[in-house]
């Protein structure tokens, strides 16, 4: 039911961890529903150098937590405001169709982090 | 890594045993009448059904006349609930809520056709009160449903003294045996039992086949219309090889279910007290001694059900869940919920159940890597406490 992509993403998840004094962080979900994600992103000169995550939640919350890590590092706040849900299920090779608000709690959690920086830096 | 697979998942169901399956082979392409039929074909298929009816009469102390194989369990529990209430007078149904979804979703479907029906609470350990059973029971009530054991956290319910309670009411009694038979003992007239519903892919017979107990005298509906089989209660030509290896499996079962409970008890409570003395944060669920033998039911705090399950199954050990990611839906299993876990305890439970394959190896192998698992999923978790955390890490 999971790709090799999402299984790779779940057994060697990578950023797992925080950022101390990360420029950004935001928290998602809950735990009645069993997922949350923690999101923390590091900002240097408008470009996220690091981010880390923690997540409480199934194998595709997971994946997708650490695949959007993968695919914010690099990038400037502005093109990572674009990241959508889609986009990281697509890197992944998809999702199965239960599993798709797993993907959406990823882009909202780094959404969240990069409003929190926006607001620190506003 | 190259390890063979751990299975422990045989609640969900069981391996057919190897005299089993050579029980039933000939019945495919040899014996393979029609038990309707008048030739001798089909007189020795008729024959063989009978036998194979025989013997799981006599692993449940039954007539073998009041004997009804069906599809599996959830047909089983489908049609006691469903065939005698389409018959009995009364419109009030009495269960708890922590039965199997076979007989939870029967019984709200009869809700929506105007029935009543009570779902009894249970305590800490998913126990059902009999004295509720009692109270709850009115002048409407026209059966009282209360599975055996419970297929989640193994809790093993009081049906003897529920079964006198509804008997001395004059209210007939249905349980869902379907994890009870062939794991513990039970005898339709010491329960006082007058509908029971088996599985025989729980006791390691076919899918697709199962029965259901109904006591001389209990009427209900027939399941299908049609021919004369099954006395004229379920229709449709006999599913001739699996109730012949149903009959072979719970005979064999039967004889051996002493000497399987003590040895699955005694690998189940080492892996409880294992595990609760190398885990933090962990909860046995289900009752300590009033449990079904191979059945091993844990809460492990922050973590969730599926990534532990499938962690577990990177490193080849096959168990089950509770929680919603497992169920497909947002809620974790209505049975955890029933003994009073918050959710997100609830979404990470871990339910390992053994049989005739398992080894104190295989045990030894889980309670050397479980910890090892959580630890990994706690350090990931945003749940977990940081005091917990190494700080030189």
């Amino acid at each position: 039911m999971y790709t090799e992509k999402v299984m790779d993403h779940f057994e060697n998840p990578r950023n797992v961890g925080e950022i101390e004094n990360a420029s950004g962080s935001g928290t998602v979900g809950n735990a009645k529903c069993g997922d949350i994600m923690k999101m923390d992103i590091k900002v240097e000169n408008g470009v996220i150098t690091d981010a880390k995550f923690k997540t409480f939640g199934c194998c595709a919350a997971v994946a997708t937590s650490s695949m959007a890590t993968e695919m914010i590092k690099g990038k400037t706040v502005e093109e990572a405001l674009a990241l959508t849900n889609k986009q990281v299920m697509d890197e992944l090779g998809g999702l199965p169709p239960v599993k798709i608000h797993c993907s959406v709690l990823a882009e909202e959690s780094i959404r969240a982090a990069l409003e929190d920086y926006r607001r620190k830096n506003a | 890594m190259n390890h063979k697979m751990i299975y422990l998942d045989n609640a969900a169901t069981t391996a057919v045993r190897p005299e089993v399956l050579s029980a039933m082979l000939p019945w495919f392409t040899e014996h393979y009448g029609n038990p309707s039929s008048i030739h001798r074909a089909g007189r020795d298929a008729k024959i063989a059904v009978e036998n194979a009816r025989k013997q799981v009469a006599a692993a449940i102390g039954a007539q073998p006349q009041e004997i009804y194989f069906t599809g599996g369990g959830s047909e089983s529990d489908n049609w006691a609930i469903r065939g005698l209430a389409d018959v009995k007078k009364g419109k009030h149904i009495i269960t708890s809520a922590v039965e199997h979804h076979a007989v939870l979703h029967t019984c709200e479907y009869l809700e929506k056709k105007g029935y009543r029906v009570t779902y009894l609470p249970v305590d800490e350990f998913g126990r059902v009160n009999p004295q509720d059973v009692k109270n709850a029971i009115d002048d409407d009530t026209l059966l009282v449903s209360i599975m055996a054991a419970n297929n989640e956290i193994g809790t093993v319910e009081p049906i003897a003294e529920i079964g006198a309670i509804a008997k001395a009411a004059g209210i007939p009694f249905h349980t869902d045996a379907v994890q009870a038979v062939g794991a513990i003992p039970i005898d339709v007239n010491a329960l006082n039992v007058d509908m029971l519903s088996m599985s025989a892919h729980k006791f390691n017979g076919p899918k697709g086949v199962g029965a259901l107990y109904i006591r001389k005298g209990v009427r209900i509906s027939p399941f299908i219309f049609g021919g004369a089989q099954e006395r004229n209660m379920r229709a449709g030509t006999e599913n001739l090889a699996s109730i012949v290896g149903m009959g072979k499996a719970i005979e064999i079962a039967a004889a051996e279910l002493g000497e399987h409970a003590k040895r699955f008890s005694a690998m189940r409570d080492r892996l409880i007290a294992g595990v609760q003395k190398t885990i933090p944060d962990v909860r046995l669920n289900g009752h300590p001694t009033d449990r079904l033998p191979n059945n091993f039911n844990m809460c492990f705090r922050y973590i969730e059900g599926e990534s532990l399950l499938m962690r577990l199954d990177l490193i080849g050990v096959e168990g089950s869940s509770g929680s919603a990611c497992t169920s497909g839906s947002l809620d974790p299993s209505h049975v955890l919920l029933a003994i009073g876990l918050p959710h997100e305890i609830a979404h990470g439970s871990l339910r390992l159940t053994l049989g005739l394959d398992t080894t104190e190896e295989d045990i030894d192998f889980v309670q050397e890597e479980l910890p090892k698992i959580v630890q990994t999923l706690r350090d990931m978790s945003p749940l977990y406490p940081r005091c917990n955390v190494k700080e030189n890490a």
